[in-house]
Order: C-alpha cells, then sequence, then structure tokens
C-alpha cells in the first residue's frame, strides 16, 4: 500500500462521501477531502465499481462534486509513543491541549505526541539479543511508569540487536536502536511507532485465564461481583441510573498502573469533569502523584462528528495494548459502547445496506465481541504479564435490556453489572441489581485460590451468603407485599431486614462522600463480617413492629460506620454503640 | 434573506416529494440554502450533479419550471445587539415589524466547542422552587429539559424559572408553539419590563413544520454570540423538542431513510445531543444554559424522544399533577439535576445532600405505603407518619408555586422531620442532626 492514489468527490449524503478514485484503494484507508485550505479526513468504508464511500470526520458542510482527494495508502493509525499519559485526545488521537481558538475547527489535526520533549532513556536490550514485535530494547520514565521502548508491532519475524543507543536525552523521533534481520537489513528503530487502530495488537506469547482481583474500591463490585484483572464488563442501564457516575468513580479508585477513559458520544460537561478534577486528585496507589499522570482521556462528545465516535473506542483499546505490551496493569472504560453501535448505524443505514434487528447493522455482535476480546492478561516474551480490563457502558433504549447491543455484549462480556431503573429511583446508589448482576470471574477456580491468599480461606462462601440473604430476602419482601405486615410470621421480616441490612452497608455507597466513596478490601472484608454477623445473631422479637424500627437503627448505624474514618475513634464508638444493640436484639423480648 | 449578485439559477426540476425537490445542478456545496419557487430550501443530497433539496414549507404546487436560485451558502444569522429585544421567524426573519438585524453574518449550526476550552458549571441558578433548588438543583451551563405531558402548565413554568434565574439574556426557541402561547411569553416578558433582555426564534403552528428544524440552530447562534462575544450568562428556552423532532422524522421519513424506533430517524440521538451540547460555560464567565420541553404522551418516557433526550441532557424536571394536594409539583422521584453535585452542600448550606436524600427516601416510603394501603393492608404506624410527612412535603416544597430561599426549604424540610419522625428514621450524618434537628 505505498503508492498514493487521487479521486475526486461525486456525492455527499450527510457525511458520507462518495469518491471516484483513480488507482488502488484499500478498505479502511484514510483519505483527505481538500477543501478551501483544509483537508478534511475521512476512511474508506465500502468499495464500489471505482468509487470509495468514505465517511468524514468532519462536517461535509459546503463540499461539493469535484472536491480532490488524496488517499494516504494506510490505515486508520495511532501514533504511539512516550507522553501519551495525562493528554486529551479527540477521537482520532489528535491533542485536544494544543488546539488554537474556543471551537474545534474543521480540519485543524495537532500532533499526537510532543516532539520536541526529550526524554531520558536507558537501554534494556544489548547488542546480539534476538527479538521480535513488541520486545523492549529500552525504557523512559513517563510520570510514574516505566514507559518501555519497543521494537514496533508492525514489524514481523525475528532481529538481531546490532546497538542500542546510550543512556541519555532523545525526542521521540530520534533512533534508539538498529536491529538486522534475517537478511542482514539494517532497521531503525525511535521512540515511536504507528498501529492501524482497527487491528488488535498481538505481540505477546499468550492469553491465560485472569486469576488476580482488580480492586475498584466499589463494595458492590470487589465484594459481590469481583472483576479481575484482564477481565471484562459491562454496565447497562437506563438514563440517569448511574453509569457514569460508576465508572468515574472506579476510574478513580482502581488499581491500575493506567487508566484510558473513552468518552464515546457522551456528555461533553462529563469529560470537562476529568479534565479539572483528575489534575487535583491524588492516585489512592501511587503516593505523591495525582491521577491525571495514569491518565488518558479520550473524548469523542456526542456533539463531536458521528464517524470519529466509532474510531474512539478503537484508538483507546490500541492505546490500552501498546501500554499492556510494556507490562503494564491497564484498565480502559467506554462510556457508552451503544453510541459506537449507533455510529455504526447511522453509516449502515446511509449507504443502504440491509439492516438488522433496531437497524443496526447485521455484524454487530461480531464486532463488539471481536473488540472486547482485545481486552485480558498476557504473557509477553520475556515472561512479564501486562493486562487490560474492559468496562463499556450500554445505554438501553428505552432502559430495555432486551435490545441488540445490550444482549451482544452478554455474549462477549464476562461481567454484568445491570443498573436498575427501580434502586436508582429510590436513590439506592450504585443502583447496580444486586440479584440479576453476575461476576463470571467468580466461578473461576483461580480467582477463588487467590481470593482465599489474599483475604480469607471462606471468603468466596461468604460472598455467597451475602447473595443468598439478598434472594431471600427479595422474596419474603414479595410475600410481605402479598400477605400483609401480619399476614407473615415475623421470621419473613428478619428475613427482609437482613438482606436491607446488606443492602444498605455493603451495596450502597456514596461516591460523593470522600470516605465512603471508596473501601480498601480489609475495610470491606471488616463490614462483611459485621453484616454477617448480625445476619446470624439469634434475634427475640414477638412483632413485626420491632423488627422494622430496631433494624432501622442498626442500618443508621452501621451507615455512620461507613461514613467514618475506617478504625478511627468515631469508627470504634459506633462500633460500640452497635454491639451494644446487638445485645439488645438478642437478649431482651420487649 | 437576501440572494447575491453572482447567484444561479435554474428552471428544470426533475423530481418533487412532499418535501424535497431534485435537479441537475452544478457548483453546489452541501447544506448550501437555495429558493425553490421562491421558498427556502437547503441542499441535503448530491449524488452527482443531482442535487436533492429539502423546502422547509412543502413542495405543494411548485412546478417543474420553477426557478431555483442558490445561495452558494447555508442558512446564517446576522449578529450583533440589534438581536436584543426582537422577534424573528424560523429564517431569523423579523416577525415584529421592526427592521432587518445589522451585525455579523454568521453561519447556524457551527462547530462544537473544544471541550478542554470548557469549564466546569459551577454558578447556581436559583428559582424559588423547592422542586429545583432543593432537589434538582441547575446550574448555568446546564441543559436541562421539563418532561410534561402536554396539558401541564410547562410553559409557564418556563416562563417564571426564565425571569427569576438572572440571565443577561432570555433567547426563547419557539417550535410548533400555539400562537396563544407565544402571546403568552411575550407578554410575560413585557410586564416583567424583560423585554429587552429577550430575542425569540418562533415558529407557530401556523408555520411549516419543517422550518422547525431551524430554530434550534438560530437560537443557538444568537445565544453564542452573547456568551461568547459579550461574555453573557444566556438562558436558552426551547419549547417543543418532541414537535422538533417530529419533524425530522417527517423529513427522514420524505427521504426513505430506515426508521428506527417510533419511526424517529436511526441519527436522532446525534440530531438533538448537536443542539443540546451547545449548553456551556466559558471561562471568561460567559454560558449558555438550555431549558428545554419534551412533550410525553401520556407519560411515556420509554418513547424515542424522551428516552434520547434523557441519555443527552443532564437531568430532567418531571411535572406531575399531585391529586391529593391538587397542584402540580415536581416530581421527586423521576426528576434528576445531574449538574446538582457541582454546587449543593458547597455553594448551599453543608447538610443540603443529605436533607434532599432523606427526604427523597422519606417520600418513597410515603408511597410503599399508599400502595399497602390501596391493595387493603392495615398500615402501621411509621406508615401512617410517612403518608402525613409525604402530602405536607409535597404542599410545601414539592409544589410549583412555593418561591423561598435554598435555606428556608432546608429548614422546612428539618422541620418536617422532626414532626414526623425520630432521628435513626431519618438517618441523616450525626453533625447535621446535631445542628439541625428540631
Ligand atoms: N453512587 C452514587 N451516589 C450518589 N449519587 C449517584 C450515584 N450514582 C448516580 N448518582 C446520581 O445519579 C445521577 C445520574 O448518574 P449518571 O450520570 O452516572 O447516569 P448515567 O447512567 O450515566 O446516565 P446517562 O445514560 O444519561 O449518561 C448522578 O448525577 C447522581 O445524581
Ligand atoms: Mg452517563
Amino acid at each position: 500500500m505505498k503508492n498514493q492514489s487521487t479521486g475526486t468527490v461525486s456525492g455527499i449524503i450527510a457525511n458520507l462521501a462518495i469518491i471516484k478514485v483513480e488507482g488502488p484503494v484499500a478498505q479502511n484507508e484514510v483519505c483527505y477531502l481538500r477543501h478551501k485550505d483544509t483537508d478534511l479526513m475521512a476512511e474508506v468504508i465500502k468499495i464500489r465499481s471505482g468509487y470509495a464511500y468514505a465517511q468524514v470526520f468532519e462536517s461535509t458542510r459546503g463540499i461539493k462534486v469535484g472536491t480532490p482527494v488524496r488517499f494516504m495508502g494506510h490505515l486508520l493509525e495511532a501514533t504511539l509513543g512516550p507522553g501519551i499519559l495525562s493528554r486529551n485526545y479527540d477521537g482520532l488521537m489528535h491533542d485536544l491541549g494544543t488546539m488554537s481558538g474556543i471551537f474545534l475547527q474543521r480540519g485543524e489535526y495537532t500532533d499526537a505526541l510532543d516532539k520536541a520533549k526529550l526524554w531520558h532513556f536507558k537501554p534494556l536490550a544489548q547488542p546480539g539479543d534476538t527479538v521480535q514485535a513488541g520486545a523492549w530494547l529500552g525504557e523512559v520514565q513517563e510520570n510514574a511508569v516505566p514507559h518501555r521502548i519497543m521494537v514496533p508491532f508492525m514489524w514481523q519475524g525475528s532481529f538481531t540487536v546490532q546497538s542500542v543507543a546510550p543512556e541519555g536525552e532523545y525526542r521521540v523521533e530520534d533512533e534508539i536502536a538498529t536491529l538486522s534481520d534475517a537478511s542482514g537489513r539494517q532497521l531503525k528503530v525511535t521512540m515511536t511507532q504507528q498501529w492501524p487502530v482497527k487491528q488488535a495488537v498481538r505481540a505477546y506469547v499468550d492469553k491465560p485465564r485472569p486469576y488476580q482481583l482488580l480492586e475498584t474500591g466499589v463494595r458492590t463490585i470487589d465484594t459481590l461481583n469481583p472483576i479481575v484483572e484482564g477481565g471484562t464488563g459491562f454496565i447497562p442501564g437506563p438514563f440517569g441510573s448511574g453509569k457514569t457516575v460508576l465508572q468515574q468513580a472506579i476510574s478513580r479508585q482502581a488499581d491500575a498502573d493506567v487508566v484510558i477513559v473513552a468518552a464515546c458520544g457522551e456528555r461533553a460537561n462529563e469529560v470537562v469533569e476529568l479534565f479539572k478534577e483528575f489534575p487535583e486528585l491524588d492516585d489512592p496507589w501511587h503516593p505523591g502523584r495525582r491521577l491525571m499522570e495514569r491518565t488518558v482521556i479520550i473524548a469523542n462528545t456526542s456533539n463531536m462528528p458521528v464517524a470519529a465516535r466509532e474510531a474512539s473506542v478503537y484508538t483507546a483499546m490500541t492505546i490500552a495494548e501498546y501500554y499492556r505490551s510494556m507490562g503494564l496493569k491497564v484498565l480502559l472504560l467506554a462510556d457508552s459502547t451503544s453510541r459506537w453501535a449507533q455510529a455504526l448505524r447511522e453509516m449502515s443505514n446511509r449507504m443502504e445496506e440491509l439492516p438488522g434487528p433496531d437497524a443496526f447493522p447485521m455484524d454487530l455482535s461480531a464486532i463488539i465481541s471481536n473488540f472486547y476480546s482485545r481486552a485480558g492478561m498476557v504473557r509477553l516474551s520475556n515472561n512479564q504479564s501486562g493486562s487490560i480490563t474492559f468496562i463499556g457502558t450500554v445505554s438501553p433504549a428505552g432502559g430495555n435490556l432486551k435490545e441488540p447491543v445490550t444482549e451482544s455484549t452478554r455474549k462477549a462480556a464476562r461481567c454484568f453489572y445491570a443498573l436498575s431503573q427501580q434502586r436508582a429511583d429510590s436513590k439506592r446508589y450504585p443502583a447496580i441489581d444486586p440479584i440479576d448482576s453476575y461476576s463470571k470471574y467468580l466461578e473461576y477456580p483461580e480467582l477463588q485460590e487467590t481470593l482465599a491468599k489474599a483475604i480469607s480461606p471462606d471468603w468466596v462462601d461468604k460472598v455467597n451468603r451475602l447473595k443468598n440473604i439478598l434472594l431471600r430476602g427479595k422474596e419474603a419482601a414479595e410475600q410481605i407485599n402479598i400477605l400483609g405486615d401480619d399476614g407473615v410470621t415475623v421470621d419473613y421480616h428478619l428475613t427482609f431486614w437482613r438482606s436491607e441490612v446488606v443492602d444498605a452497608v455493603i451495596l450502597q455507597q456514596d461516591a460523593f462522600d470522600s470516605i465512603d466513596a471508596r473501601t480498601p478490601l480489609a475495610r470491606q472484608q471488616y463490614m462483611t463480617d459485621w453484616v454477617l454477623r448480625i445476619c446470624d445473631t439469634h434475634f427475640q422479637f414477638d412483632s413485626f413492629e420491632q423488627v422494622n424500627p430496631y433494624f432501622k437503627r442498626v442500618v443508621n448505624q452501621m451507615k455512620q460506620m461507613n461514613y467514618s474514618e475506617f478504625e478511627s475513634e468515631q469508627f470504634r464508638s459506633f462500633e460500640k454503640e452497635l454491639e451494644e444493640m446487638l445485645r439488645e436484639g438478642e437478649g431482651s423480648r420487649r | 434573506m437576501q440572494t447575491q449578485a453572482f447567484q444561479r439559477v435554474y428552471t428544470k426540476i426533475e423530481q418533487l416529494t412532499k418535501a424535497t425537490c431534485t435537479l441537475r445542478a452544478q457548483d453546489v456545496g452541501n447544506e448550501e440554502l437555495a429558493l425553490v419557487h421562491g421558498r427556502l430550501a437547503q441542499v441535503v443530497k448530491i449524488m452527482g450533479d443531482e442535487i436533492t433539496l429539502q423546502v422547509f414549507s412543502g413542495t405543494e404546487g411548485i412546478p417543474t419550471n420553477a426557478e431555483v436560485v442558490f445561495f452558494g451558502k447555508p442558512p446564517v444569522l446576522n449578529v450583533s445587539d440589534e438581536l436584543a429585544g426582537r422577534f424573528f421567524d424560523a429564517f431569523g426573519r423579523p416577525i415584529d415589524g421592526g427592521p432587518d438585524v445589522q451585525g455579523e453574518e454568521r453561519e447556524i449550526g457551527g462547530p462544537s466547542v473544544n471541550p478542554v476550552r470548557r469549564e466546569q458549571p459551577s454558578e447556581l441558578i436559583t428559582t424559588g422552587i423547592a422542586g429545583i433548588d432543593l432537589n434538582n438543583t441547575l446550574v448555568t451551563g446546564q441543559k436541562i429539559p421539563f418532561f410534561a405531558d402536554p396539558d401541564q402548565p410547562y410553559n409557564q413554568v418556563m416562563a417564571m424559572v426564565a425571569l427569576r434565574a438572572e440571565a443577561d439574556k432570555i433567547i426563547l426557541g419557539g417550535m410548533g408553539l400555539t400562537n396563544d402561547d407565544y402571546l403568552f411569553y411575550k407578554q410575560v416578558f413585557e410586564n416583567a419590563g424583560a423585554l429587552h433582555r429577550i430575542v425569540s426564534f418562533v415558529n407557530t403552528t401556523e408555520n411549516p413544520p419543517v422550518e422547525r428544524l431551524l430554530v434550534p440552530d438560530m437560537a443557538l447562534t444568537a445565544a453564542e454570540y452573547f456568551a461568547i462575544d459579550k461574555n453573557e450568562k444566556v438562558l436558552v428556552l426551547l419549547t417543543d423538542m418532541t414537535l422538533y423532532a417530529d419533524a425530522l422524522s417527517i423529513v427522514s421519513n420524505r427521504m426513505d431513510q430506515i426508521p428506527s424506533k417510533d419511526s424517529m430517524p436511526g441519527s436522532l440521538y446525534s440530531d438533538l445531543a448537536k443542539i443540546y451540547e451547545k449548553a456551556v460555560q466559558f471561562e471568561a464567565g460567559g454560558s449558555i444554559t438550555i431549558i428545554a420541553v419534551t412533550t410525553l404522551s401520556s407519560g411515556d418516557i420509554t418513547h424515542a424522544v424522551p428516552d434520547n433526550t434523557g441519555y443527552i441532557t443532564e437531568g430532567q424536571l418531571f411535572l406531575r399533577r399531585d391529586t391529593e394536594i391538587g397542584k402540580v409539583i415536581v416530581d421527586p422521584f423521576r426528576s434528576l439535576s445531574r449538574l446538582k453535585q457541582l454546587v449543593i452542600g458547597k455553594k448551599t448550606r453543608a447538610d443540603h445532600p443529605q436533607v434532599m436524600n432523606a427526604a427523597i427516601r422519606l417520600y418513597a416510603d410515603a408511597a410503599n405505603a399508599r400502595t399497602k394501603l390501596e391493595n387493603g393492608f392495615d398500615l402501621t404506624d411509621y406508615d401512617e407518619r410517612t403518608l402525613q410527612f409525604a402530602k405536607e412535603y409535597s404542599d410545601r416544597l414539592l409544589a410549583i408555586d412555593v418561591n423561598i430561599d435554598t435555606t428556608e426549604m432546608l429548614n422546612i424540610a428539618w422541620q418536617l422531620f422532626a414532626k414526623y419522625f425520630s432521628k435513626a428514621e431519618v438517618g441523616i450524618k450525626q453533625e447535621f442532626v446535631e445542628k439541625y434537628w428540631g
């Protein structure tokens, strides 16, 4: 794909340009439409008898028949190298921070990396080493992250290291190594490389099953339905049910080296929140560091060009794969994958393709599962491992989970965090439905083993007991609703209230309270033990009228504990009062 | 709107549908404006020399030999301070008998603000209505619709909010507004002595529906002028966005596009988002706040228009008649202001978030008690108290005729807590209970 073709625009429908091409052209090749003094980027998405159909990543206003087009001979690519962290990109990886003006001007494309910045390079490879794509040749320090300079992912086969630059200051485009291939050809390596975003990076040995818990500080996830390093999950929920708040909490709190947030077709103000807050907030896992230092934001908000929305999730995934190849724990979040699916739908309709369910493209399911499959934990050629944990939100039309995007994603993701309208309406946040939601990883013996070691041998049993209490509580509530408060025995009320304790103390968590927002694992374990102790207590109540006020007090007391600094004096004093309450409930027949 | 010297004239239309016409022409730009038989039209599709135009007022009576004149540019608005106090139609032409506005010509529906140039919204908007200020606090730079059945007094509430909001400019985008409602707005603004702060772009039910499609972009182009060039606090009122979406579906239908849910175009989300996302807070102090109306059909929020709107806007305000007190209230369950976090407890008293949540929780308990009652079960003492609380809460705080400041709203809530409940039942952080109980 080296010789570049040209063409001219012969038709425009919204952001679809139909181009008469002179010369060869590839599916997904990038081209530029020359409009007035600017080049507008586009991507070929269909080719038919001498015409290329290209989705234009910009407004097509004013474009005329005859507009000249230049094909670039390469696919849509990400530019990878040191300096990606803490930057804010658009969906095509142009740096938003270096653009001029208040408005996003059509055709203003900025570089992904700062080409002038000097990085302190240290060699890792030796002359004579045999290396292949993704092998580490050296490293620079990027914020808190050791950023490995690798053999470009595109290079196929084995190479011999001829020379590596000595330790010193280099720019991203400076040469830092020379390799030779089997035929003796000399190849120069710089600190930057390109990768076509829609293809998976395969510079690893294999993808073992994940086994390590990824702590998020969100109790209903970590305790009940944990996600793992290299795991996949999705959060479907109607509007306003808390998808973004939950994802942002995870992005702040999760135990990851690198966090990539793809704001895909959602609100601009929500990314502004990240822009403004992350540079100020402390990274809970790297003392003295700010959150922004480990974060990359890919923003294609709902008012930005629709075609670039589809690209944005791929750009984000490619950056994630790049950092994973350095042996890092990467967390990738996309909000919302439904907007990406809608972008596909808009294009497919415009090209008059045969529509599938709800007018989405026929191959939607395949596209989604292909994307999710790029996450995972990998073993690298040097035996180190890296991971991409991916969590996407889904915005089902009308809040109905029986729609193509939710159903396709369910097949691809292993954790399901269903947000319930009812819980959100009653302000039981995070509104993750404890009964419908699941983590397949909890069934993995590998994870069970790690949890047994890291927390306690009977941890998984405890988790299953919590789930059981919630389920039985729901059943009891239904019975009470049908038969009335005094139509059932006191036991039903107790069963219901035990589940309310689990709900209030473990599930519900205030994402806006500085203490409650993030619960470290040890504290989750501590509160779980407390909850189970209460659920195991044999209470002596004569009538349901005593149960309700008593448990209200218990729940209130435990909430106060959740709001206090763990093991602080205040925490202890609430705890002491709780002990007394418990004795009172056990002992007295009031 | 005047045509210009270099205009190109064609007289051979090849195809006509209810809303579009197609002809052969050269050198035409996408989205360019034209006059077809004296009616405004816009280019929506180009295939070689075959140009398809959307005729805003419909194609009735257009002959195949009608004159088609291209303008060589997309729809524009002249912006300057002269806009203030004026009333325009969907094309930006005066309808108040006044002169044309002199000023800089700007394309409507222009580019988006670079997100890194935005400021986080942080300035509280007070309305005096507790259903809003207490439970769903608004912030400048926010976009939020009223969700209301057509018989709710949303236009009245919106006018009231607009006048109390202390905005430098209020821009009214009326789409499918009845003439009576149009006159209502005009009169309310006039009576309040606020006409000089108002700019209106109005498409009434008497105008062709497709013309509405230009109204939001006209209103927002004017808004951007005042917010950016003049650093003003601009409030944009868009009513009714459901009628706007209906016009979208008419057009896409006539262009044979595959409809998605509820016969709306597949691009409905993007189309609405482009409008609502114009809401912004700028670093220099100017802002655009959008308050819209989305009418529902019998309260159905799963319909494509409210559903997509909910996914775009920063919350929604739900109007509902509370039969118990016989007043319209802002429903605390389905209403939400997502930007309230940025101000409540920070710009308002520290107990605000907790008080708000506790009151809504108790109100929810009352709803449960009511269900029990309807199912013929006995109520507990607690149930009884929640019902009494709910009634008073609804009357003194949720009703839209309330007009008090936020601190007083909080004080009333505390009074109601103490009147009906124990401290444990209310479940608020200890430090606030100590300070405000009773
Ligand atoms: N954990 C939480 N604690 C407190 N409030 C919450 C929590 N989660 C959500 N909320 C409330 O719900 C509102 C909506 O949440 P969020 O913006 O995350 O919804 P969403 O599911 O992303 O909606 P959309 O699909 O429209 O983007 C928030 O603004 C906040 O008021
Ligand atoms: Mg969201």
